[in-house]
Order: structure tokens, then C-alpha cells, then sequence
């Protein structure tokens, strides 16, 4: 499993809701912790955090997953390949074995049940992996590429690139929205989950579904409310009766959503700055 | 029959309560609700349910404990770290009360690739199919709905939206209706791609931020790869005219038209506080700019599919 020692504790931003503020947050968290962090962006479909953060990136790197090739000559047409792959990615077509790569899922179960060894490994690109630095803090990113369905596989990847990256650093995890597996796979070996929503039937709803599906690895969690002061009560009510501690709330205000238009860090701005140190300091507790 | 999508690429910018004003403002239309990972359509509709159904996707693996000896080949050849020993599963409760004593399947991690349950040389690995949430056909005050819910956690797989799509399909064929609405998810990946394929026109919904213009450019262009027609909608376009000028130079660059342009205005939030579409709320200005947004995402439409 992934947790090597050299990372001190991994926070988790994540949202039910697309467009709650999770990127907002992390970035302003990232900003104003005390102690160099590695920040990762996970949302590889939509990956907005280097448009905050500015990072000085040092490398890009294609990543790619290995996928089935035929070598016709050695195939005899037996199927096994196309019986044992669930996702539709080998078929047989009349004196031919075809593959799909677009829709492979890497299981690697073809390689391993050809009996003719007629299996050659190809790839596919599924994105690009950057990183750098934003002053004191590594800085990782990945891009997926257009057309591209599967996000987990360069998810893991940037993952991968954070963890050893970190070198005894606490680590920022900005996460995809949804509570399916892109979500699920940004969420899981985290040591604390801050769940950002705003105070509307939206909010609540997704957030609710959130916390249904994240509960599943017993970390703690904590709420954030995003532009509080509109919609109405009923997140705060929800959180009060699931015992989920609403860490902070950031009221709605025109000129913050003005700055952050502009892209700049909201932490960084004299009225918000105690707000995120309050609730970094609360987050650290928590963690520890 | 007309098939129309909204997607955004970021979340948030607005889709649903947009996708909420085209119920109201379309005719002779069926709306379905393709976000299933955070649905909220029914929150504006409040769909009465007409009939409803259990939906299965793919399978997942599951180690039966009496016959497992432990021999380790599934975790070795699992590729998706799904499969734990059960020394892990001892370290990972704190409640021990009755410990697994052969390895386990941890769902979450799962593919349902199959390659455990063939290479088990015990047969002790079943492969049952996955239930993945509940799809419904429902009457709302404006057209009939098709949603569903996915049990959270689950994978959203293009199987599930391909099914509401042809679900909505037969309704709209059942029901002489002429066009489809599809509120469609965040992001440009697996279920934004089911979304969009062989439908006639996808509207964007984005918002003048750094995020909102970088994620609309990689939406777009993933329409242009699946060589869809597209028109964009700029909400909360006052909040930074500098940066919906941007937007709109760059559809104007790349011949994209612009259906419309909506200010940010409370009266969004208060409407879904409601529980009502915004063009249900009384806001003249709201509502005739939604109108002609309509009405030319309606042109548009009907051009692009002769």
C-alpha cells in the first residue's frame, strides 16, 4: 500500500459539488501553512491550481499505460484474450484478432492467459505529469489527455510523483469532484478528508453523498462552507446532526469572487488571512 | 428527435440551474439528468416517480473464505492493488471481531476485470454482477425526467449514462416528444465522453475565472475531437469583463458561437433554495436573456441537423 514514512500527513480538499472552492482553498491552505508542503492537483480532468499557484515547473513527462498489441503472426485465433477481457477491448474478426486500446483498462489479463505468447506491449498516452515548485513547496500536476476516458491511472501517477516528492513534507491533495472512482482514488490513504460545500440544496445534497461515499476509509472529515450568508440553513444542520465539525466558513462576498476571477490567492488578502490560519491550525489538530 | 447536452468542464459554473431554465422555457421535450455522480436536476424538478428499476454494471470479485488456501496469485496478478492479505486486514480493524483468514477483495479498489476470479486455482473467487444505483422515469411540472442515483463510491461507468440515454430515448419515441435535454457532469473524462457521443449539439456553460476559461478550452475541444457543434453560455459574465472578453476572442478565433451572455445574480441561489428554475422566480432581465439563449440554442440546433 502507499504510505512510506517520509510523508508527515496527507489532507484531502475535496467536494461533492464541482465549483464549491476546492482549488480556492487549496491554494489559500498551501499559502499560508507553516511548514513547506507538497501540494498535488489530482483533478486531472479539469486541473486548475497552477493557474493560482504559478508554479515554476522543472519537467513535464508523457505518461502512458501499457496496453494489448497482437502480433498476428504467432495468434490462432483462440479467443482466450477476448473471453477474459471485460471491457470489450479484443475482439475476433473473421481471420483477424482486433483491439481497441481507447478502451483498455490495463488488468493485463490478456498478456497472461495467451497461450501463443502472440501479446505485445503497447501504450496509450494518457497525459502528461508536471512538477516543480511554488517558493517553499513541490508542486505536482497532471493534465489528461483530450479524449482520454480514464483519469485513476495518471491520478496515481501524480500520486506517485507526490510521494516522493514530499521528502518529510505534509501533503496538499486538491481532488476531483463526484463520488465516483476518480474521487474515490484521490481519497483513499488520506489522513484527513476537509469536504468544501456551500449552503444550498446543491450543496447539501452532494455533500451528503460525499460523506456516504468517503466514510468507507474511517478518516476524519471536516466541512468548510463556501460562501456562506446565502441559500439557507440546512447544511449547517445536516453537519450538526452527522457530528461533521464545520471547520470554517468563508462568506459569500462579491470582491473575494472578484479576486478570485483575477486568480489571486485569497489567503494572501489581509481580511481572509486568519480565516485560512484558523483553519490550517484546526486541520493540523486534527491530523496529529 | 434532437439530442442536446449542457456540460461545463469545471463544476459549478452554473449547468443545472441552466439545464432548470430550458425545462421551463423548451417544448415537447424530455429532460434527463446525466450526472448521476452528484445529481441535483431533482432538486429544481421535484419529479414524481413513475417507474424505477435497479441498475447493474460490470462485476466485482469476491473471495469465498472456505474454499481460499491463501495461495496469493490473485493479489499477485491483480494490477489494481485490490486484493489485501489477510495480515492487513488484522492491522487495518480495530475491533477485531472476526477476522478474515483468507485474503479479501477490497471493493473500493476493484476494476471487475475478471483476472483474479480466472487464474484462481481454488474456483474460489465468485463474480457477481455489480449493482451500481437506481434509474428512474419521473413526471415533473414541465417534461418528463429520467435520472438515477448511483450508490456513492460506485464506478461511474458510460454503461449507466448510455443506459438513461436510451432510456430517455424511448420515453421522448413514446411520447412524440421532439428533443432531448441532457444536464451532463464536470470534467471531460469516461462519463462527460458517454454524454456526448452521437449527441447533435453540446452547450458549454462557463464563467469568466482562470479556471472557467482553461476548462472550457480543454471542453471545447474535446467537442471539436468528437466533432460536435457546440455553443457556449458565459454565466456571471459581469463578474470579470476583461476575462469574458477573453472568451469571447477566443470563440470568436475559433468560430464558436456564444448563445448568450447571464450577470451574476442572487436570485440563482434563491431560486434553487425554492426549489423552483430561476425563470420561474419573476427577474424580467433573467428571464428574457434566458429566453433568447433558448431561442438560439434552439436555432442553432435545428441548423446543425438537417
Amino acid at each position: 500500500m502507499r504510505k512510506p514514512l517520509k510523508i508527515k500527513k496527507r489532507l484531502v480538499i475535496a467536494s461533492g459539488k464541482g465549483g464549491t472552492g476546492k482549488t480556492m482553498i487549496s491554494a489559500s491552505l498551501s499559502h499560508i501553512w507553516d511548514s513547506p508542503v507538497c501540494v498535488a492537483d489530482v483533478d486531472v480532468e479539469e486541473p486548475n491550481l497552477h493557474l493560482f499557484l504559478n508554479p515554476d515547473i522543472q519537467e513535464d513527462k508523457k505518461i502512458f499505460m501499457k496496453v494489448p498489441v497482437i502480433n498476428q503472426e504467432k495468434c490462432n485465433l483462440c479467443g482466450a484474450c477476448s473471453d477474459i477481457c471485460q471491457f470489450n477491448v479484443i475482439a475476433i474478426m473473421g481471420k483477424k484478432t482486433v483491439i481497441f486500446p481507447e478502451m483498455c483498462h490495463g488488468c493485463d489479463g490478456c498478456f497472461a492467459v495467451c497461450p501463443n505468447d502472440a501479446i505485445i506491449a503497447g501504450k496509450r498516452e494518457i497525459g502528461v505529469l508536471s512538477w516543480g515548485n511554488v517558493d517553499k513547496n513541490a508542486f505536482v500536476t497532471g493534465c489528461l489527455r483530450i479524449g482520454e476516458a480514464m483519469s485513476p491511472p495518471l491520478m496515481k501517477a501524480v500520486l506517485e510523483k507526490a510521494d516522493s516528492l514530499a521528502n518529510g513534507r505534509d501533503m496538499i491533495i486538491d481532488a476531483p469532484p463526484g463520488t465516483s472512482c476518480p474521487a474515490m482514488t484521490a481519497a483513499a490513504s488520506s489522513d484527513f478528508i476537509l469536504l468544501v460545500t456551500e449552503p444550498t440544496p446543491f450543496g447539501l445534497n452532494d455533500l451528503r453523498l460525499a460523506v456516504e461515499a468517503f466514510s468507507v476509509f474511517g478518516v476524519k472529515m471536516g466541512v468548510v462552507v463556501n460562501r456562506s450568508g446565502i441559500g439557507d440553513r440546512s447544511v449547517y444542520e445536516y453537519c450538526n446532526k452527522s457530528n461533521l465539525p464545520i471547520f470554517a466558513e468563508i462568506p459569500f462576498d462579491i470582491n473575494l469572487a472578484k479576486a478570485y476571477s483575477r486568480g489571486e490567492i485569497i489567503s494572501s488578502l489581509p481580511e481572509y488571512k486568519t480565516v485560512f490560519k484558523d483553519l490550517a491550525v484546526r486541520i493540523k489538530h486534527c491530523m496529529n | 428527435m434532437y439530442e442536446l447536452t449542457v456540460i461545463s468542464g469545471k463544476g459549478g459554473t452554473g449547468k443545472t440551474s441552466i439545464v432548470g431554465a430550458f425545462a421551463h422555457l423548451a417544448s415537447n421535450h424530455v429532460m434527463c439528468d446525466l450526472d448521476v455522480d452528484a445529481a441535483n436536476l431533482h432538486l429544481l424538478l421535484a419529479p414524481e416517480i413513475k417507474e424505477q428499476g435497479a441498475f447493474y454494471s460490470g462485476n466485482i470479485a469476491i473471495i469465498d473464505e472456505e474454499k481460499c488456501n491463501n495461495c496469493g496469485i490473485c493479489k499477485e496478478m491483480c494490477k489494481f492493488d485490490a486484493i489485501l492479505p489477510p495480515r492487513h486486514c488484522e492491522e487495518q480493524s480495530d475491533v477485531a471481531i472476526s477476522l478474515p483468514i483468507s485474503h479479501v477483495v477490497d471493493p473500493v479498489n476493484c476494476e471487475g476485470c475478471g483476472v483474479c476470479v480466472h487464474f484462481c486455482p481454488q474456483n474460489a473467487i465468485d463474480f457477481p454482477e455489480n449493482y451500481c444505483g437506481d434509474w428512474y422515469i419521473s413526471d415533473t411540472r414541465f417534461a418528463p425526467l429520467v435520472h438515477a442515483r448511483m450508490s456513492p463510491g460506485e464506478e461511474n461507468s458510460g454503461k449507466l449514462i448510455t443506459f438513461l440515454r436510451q432510456t430517455a430515448v424511448k420515453v421522448a419515441t413514446q411520447n412524440n416528444r421532439d428533443i432531448i435535454i441532457y444536464d451532463g457532469s464536470p470534467g471531460i473524462g469516461c462519463p462527460v465522453i458517454s454524454s456526448l457521443t452521437g449527441t447533435d449539439m453540446a452547450v458549454v456553460v462557463t464563467e469568466p475565472t482562470p479556471s472557467g476559461l482553461h476548462d472550457a478550452k480543454r471542453i471545447l475541444e474535446l467537442c471539436k475531437h468528437f466533432s460536435i457543434a457546440v455553443a457556449v453560455i458565459i454565466n456571471k459574465y459581469d463578474l470579470n469583463l476583461e476575462n469574458t472578453g477573453e472568451i469571447e476572442r477566443f470563440c470568436a478565433d475559433n468560430y464558436i458561437k456564444i448563445a448568450g451572455k447571464v450577470p451574476n445574480n442572487r436570485i440563482f441561489v434563491d431560486a434553487v433554495v425554492k426549489g423552483s428554475v430561476v425563470t420561474e422566480c419573476g427577474n424580467e432581465t433573467i428571464n428574457i436573456e434566458l429566453q433568447n439563449i433558448w431561442n438560439e440554442v434552439r436555432t442553432i440546433l435545428t441548423r446543425v441537423k438537417k
